[in-house]
């Protein structure tokens, strides 16, 4: 295998070993510490991402990588938090440490919920045939190192496997105390066969925070993911999602960004049951010196198989957005149903985004198509609103939302879609006071 | 009501003239209809009314009961009593045709300093008037003019007229695009607004119209101006000789 591996560039491998010699293995299980140990040899193998690398062309990954997280300035949001009104278990981490004191009692009918650092120490099968398990698979044909950085080093996190239909949501809420904190958290979901489980997200996790979220879902299983980033302003944030779906699984994800220097959200989708679905969505809305990066890979290697991709980004005052996204549909997954449509909203003219939509397709019974846009607002709807009324600043809202309508309309749950559309309003309302 | 005085207008972005000089005077309750060949300005004229951009008064003046409109944003306008139904009416991906109209509704109430319609008034109109118009819930439903056929888009048109309730009604080629039977549905929907206080400017291609929006007085444009003004029997006159012989008249 090794000899294989391409020699990284000097400056790779110096950035690679600067990163690894600021961080500590943990000890743990035996199964644990060899899931690391592999996990670091992937790190090394790609070395760590590089601006010159083109999976990071759009997006400096610089201070993702230095081995010091840049500190960010502590954001107060007088707002009440996403989420609250909704009926959920809490599991608070603070600075990317779990707080058991601020969190739910984690009892949760049709659910086992364990931290990761216990699931670590022990042998919990399920866990230990999953940790760094996706994230390994999702190595290739694209090397994601800060994933596998986060399969060596994350000692924070929760592992989850539903087992039947989980009686409410569980919250994994992030508070940022710390200007240098830098989390790295893994969380480990498996639904198994027909159950059903909805997670939610939302919080400023750390200065730097690297996330990864491993999600296996067995035959006819459910996971709903609704995540909210934001809204402050400083934040550097690196995320993966990796997804397997069995037959009939069921796989719907939604993020919300507000703003934050460097969000880079990754998501890694595959296709190995038939018949199952994987929707993945995201509004974002950013103002200012703001880099947003969506970048998705979705595999089919099954049949009958429906993957949606709908990104939306509303940009101004020196906003980029930049979405890289690919379906790739491997020989014999036919009556594959692929769609990606990824649209930036750009505010004024020094906004931009950047966009590289791919399809691979190597079945010839399947309907895929993308489509990708960047436009100012439209000023002949802008008119035909004003002429019947509507001031221009209400009238440049409503045509905001409604743009950002078809992200927000893959969010099943109303009473969340509802919460979410309401942080996009406030946004809106607040860019209009300064 | 509405008095249009030495209109000039020409394109923002080049110097072309459109508009050279329009008088027009329009009564209380009263409906002008306007004709002419293509690119007369008839358009323009509808849209400097509604105040869209790309288009500078070069000169003239347009009051509104007294009020200088030229000076007025298009949503004040609006609020102070003109509407214009487009000839093209725009489609809005993602907002829903009720919402659109009750945010019109409300403000316009809003910048008039009236009380907000509520939303159960709202429903009860709107209902009643879409009834009316052969609107069904479906369409009420959809988002704005998005997958309307033109007739459904014009009905539309008239519908948001019949909801705001404006003064001055000015419709740029409502009949383009309608077959009879959707002519006669609008023609009615327009026919139930006339009144007293609210007056109209019919601009058309076609005297059939005229057939069914009855109107007290009929102006020939041509080439940025009013050339002749007359009667319905002026229409008729179009319909029968065409253009060619009162644009020599007036060379």
């Amino acid at each position: 295998m090794a000899a294989t591996v391409k020699k990284q560039p000097q400056v790779k491998i110096d950035a690679t070993e600067a990163r690894l010699s600021a961080l500590s293995l943990p000890e743990g299980a035996g199964w644990a510490n060899a899931a690391r140990a592999q996990a670091v040899v992937r790190v090394r193998d790609a070395g760590l991402p590089h601006r010159r690398d083109e999976y990071w062309r759009y997006t400096q990954p610089d201070t993702l990588v230095v081995p010091q997280a840049p500190s960010a300035a502590l954001f107060d949001a007088d707002e009440v938090p996403l989420f609250d009104t909704i009926d959920r278990v809490k599991l608070v981490f603070v600075d990317g440490v779990f707080d058991a004191d601020a969190s739910d009692d984690p009892a949760l009918g049709g659910v086992e919920i364990s931290l990761l650092s216990d699931a670590m120490d022990r042998d919990i099968h399920w866990a230990r045939d999953l940790y760094g398990v996706l994230e390994t698979n999702g190595q290739t044909p694209v090397a994601r190192p800060l994933a596998a950085l986060n399969t060596g080093y994350a000692t924070q996190g929760i592992c989850i496997r539903a087992t039947g239909r989980a009686a409410k949501p569980v919250n994994l809420i992030y508070l940022h105390k710390s200007e240098t904190s830098d989390a790295i958290l893994h969380h480990v979901i498996k639904i198994e066969a027909g159950a059903d489980l909805t997670l939610l997200e939302n919080g400023p996790a750390a200065a730097r925070c690297n996330k990864c979220l491993e999600v296996d879902i067995a035959d006819g299983g459910a996971f709903h993911h609704v995540r909210g980033q934001g809204r402050d302003h400083e934040r550097r944030a690196v995320t993966h999602v990796f997804a397997r779906l069995a037959a009939n699984a069921v796989f719907k994800s939604f993020t919300l960004t507000v703003n934050g220097v460097l969000t880079r959200n990754e998501a890694v989708i595959e296709f190995v049951g038939d018949n199952a679905k994987a929707h993945i969505a995201g509004a974002c809305a950013g103002d200012g010196t703001f880099v947003h990066d969506d970048t998705v890979f979705v595999t089919h290697d099954a049949e009958h198989c429906e993957s949606r991709q709908v990104f939306k980004k509303v940009l101004r005052n020196g906003a980029t957005g930049v979405f890289q996204g690919k379906i790739l549909v491997k020989q014999g997954a036919q009556k594959t149903d692929g769609y990606q449509l990824s649209q930036a909203l750009l505010l004024d003219e020094d906004s931009q985004f950047l966009a590289k939509p791919e399809l691979e397709i190597y079945a010839d019974d399947v309907v895929c198509s993308h489509g990708s846009t960047t436009g100012a607002i439209d000023d002949e709807g802008l008119f035909y609103l004003r002429s019947r009324g509507v001031p221009e600043d209400a009238a440049t809202d409503l045509l905001v939302l409604a743009f950002l309508a078809e992200a927000i309309q893959e969010i099943e749950d109303e009473a969340i879609a509802d919460d979410i559309l309401s942080r996009l309003e406030q946004w809106l309302a607040r860019r209009k006071k300064s | 009501m509405l008095e249009i005085k030495n209109l000039h207008v020409k394109l923002e972005e080049e110097e072309k003239q459109i508009l050279k000089g329009v008088n027009l005077s329009i009564g209380a309750g009263e409906v002008h209809a306007i004709m002419g060949p293509n690119g007369s300005g008839k358009s323009t004229l509808s849209y400097v009314l509604a105040g869209r951009n790309g288009y500078v008064v070069t000169d003239g003046e347009v009051t509104l009961d007294d009020a200088d409109i030229l000076e007025m944003d298009p949503e004040e306008r609006a609020a102070a009593g003109i509407f214009l139904a487009f000839q093209y009416p725009v489609e809005i991906p993602g907002v829903g045709n009720m919402t659109f109209l009750r945010t019109a509704i409300n403000s316009q109430r809003k910048a008039r300093g009236e009380e907000e319609m509520s939303a159960t008034e709202f429903l009860k109109v709107v209902r009643a008037k879409a009834k009316s118009l052969q609107i069904d819930a479906e369409m009420l439903k959809r988002p704005v003019n998005v997958g309307f056929s033109g007739g459904e888009k014009k009905r539309n048109e008239i519908l948001q007229m019949a909801m705001l309730e404006p003064k001055m009604c000015v419709l740029d080629e409502t009949d383009s695009g309608l077959d009879v039977d959707a002519m006669k549905l609008v023609s009615e929907g327009v026919n139930a607004l006339r009144d007293a206080g609210r007056s109209f400017l019919v601009i058309t291609h076609y005297q059939r119209l005229l057939d069914h929006i009855k109107p007290d007085f009929v102006h020939i444009m041509a080439n940025g101006r009013i050339i002749k003004t007359g009667g319905p029997e002026l229409a008729l006159e179009v319909e029968h000789n065409g253009y060619a012989d009162l644009l020599e008249e007036t060379a």
